[in-house]
């Protein structure tokens, strides 16, 4: 499926109700070498997640594809929007196992504390005040690059010759918080057999009896998962 | 051919500084600039047409909201202008975006007469900068027309 090329760029799904601004914001994040997938509601950004309307992604019968297959890196949508405002949208993705781990950032024409302190307590990674420009975007490279790293880091250790910086996105700025690699998990984004997942879990013992039945002996590998939910999305390929 | 290009591209700046200074652009119109290149070489013009279509119907809305025999209902004036504002916003175009926060002071106060009149003024003001907006692209046409190549001018 070419996944070296499709990892190599970072992939953005853009949220706004206007026609305009969403055209602005593809643009910006082209501009700044991003994939950018536009949607115009937050419930097409849920179907496009894999997220239905309060049926998480572990249902083997959504239609929607497989998380696997639709890496984002960075979800950027509009506060007012009608229906599901940006900030809904921002609670339904972080509250989501499989999701929670993709940074968010709200955008709003208008500048109201409450508000942005609002999003950024619910875990808003930052809150753009329109008209974005592209130096607002060149604050979301680091955000965007923990998401990525995590997932790369993740087949480095599944495969301990690899050199790690060597797996790193080609032509993208080294970061400095690398450290942080190894302790949280994002199976879902970028592993397309979840059960060859190799986890450097420090802190986590939970296990459900069915990971014990995966464990081989022949394959050597542990699959132990901090969260029973993300083995029944993992199933649903 | 080069002289008649260099006096080309002299009115050119002129002309587009001229609309930074009297206020019809400002330095958001620059940013947009910005992100046409050879992959989107006719962004800006895409987006000025979104706008411009957007003026159409926007204003259109505020109208039938404002013409209502009866009660004005304001909040939906309100909220035309709101969307007008934030693409002019957007977009550079200075003296709109100033006239929809004026116009949405109005509306707050539910002030008909000071709706009213900013309605009319922002007609007026966005076909101006339509036709000017139009004079600078016929500018740059005639440049690359004539073998040049068309200069930046960031205000």
């Amino acid at each position: 499926m070419g996944m070296a090329a499709a990892e190599s760029q970072f992939h953005v799904l853009a949220v706004d109700d206007s026609l305009f601004d969403r055209k602005l914001i593809e643009r910006l994040l082209q501009k700044s070498s991003c994939q950018v997938t536009t949607v115009e509601s937050g419930y097409k950004a849920l179907e496009f997640l894999g997220l239905r309307q309060g049926i998480e992604s572990n249902d083997p019968t959504a239609l929607s594809p497989s998380p696997q297959e639709v890496e984002v890196n960075l979800i950027i949508t509009d506060y007012c929007m009608p229906g599901m405002t940006g900030y809904d949208l921002l609670k339904r993705v972080k509250e989501s196992s499989a999701f929670k781990n993709i940074p968010v950032v709200i955008m709003s024409s208008e500048n109201v504390p409450a508000r942005i302190s609002r999003c950024l307590e619910e875990g808003a990674e930052e809150f753009f005040l329109k008209p974005v420009r592209l130096a607002d975007l060149n604050k979301l490279k680091p955000h965007m690059m923990k998401t990525k790293l995590k997932n790369q880091k993740f087949e480095a250790i599944e495969n301990p010759s690899n050199d790690e910086n060597g797996t790193a996105a080609a032509g993208e700025p080294e970061i400095k918080d690398s450290v942080e690699m190894g302790i949280k998990i994002l199976p879902i984004q970028s592993e397309p057999e979840p059960k060859q997942v190799l986890l450097h879990v420090v802190q986590q013992e939970e296990q459900t009896p069915s990971n014990n039945k995966r464990k081989s002996m022949e394959e050597g590998l542990s699959t132990d998962r901090p969260r029973p939910r993300l083995e029944g999305i993992a199933t649903a390929v | 051919m080069d002289a008649l290009v260099a006096q080309l591209q002299m009115q050119y700046r002129n002309y587009t500084a001229s609309l930074y200074q009297q206020g019809f652009l400002d330095d958001q119109f620059t940013e947009l600039k910005k992100l046409q290149d050879d992959a989107s070489p006719d962004f800006v013009a895409e987006v000025l047409s979104l706008f411009f279509e957007d003026c159409v119907k926007l204003i259109g809305n505020m109208a039938r909201a404002l013409d209502q025999t009866g009660t004005v209902d304001f909040s939906q004036v309100g909220a035309s202008v709101h969307q007008l504002k934030g693409s002019s916003s957007s977009v550079g175009a200075k003296r709109v975006k100033g006239l929809c926060v004026t116009f949405k002071e109005y509306c707050e106060a539910n002030n008909y007469e000071g709706c009213v009149r900013c309605l009319q003024q922002i007609d007026i003001e966005y076909k101006a900068l339509k036709t000017k907006l139009q004079d600078m692209f016929n500018l740059e046409k005639q440049i690359v027309q004539a073998g040049g190549k068309v200069p930046q001018v960031d205000n």
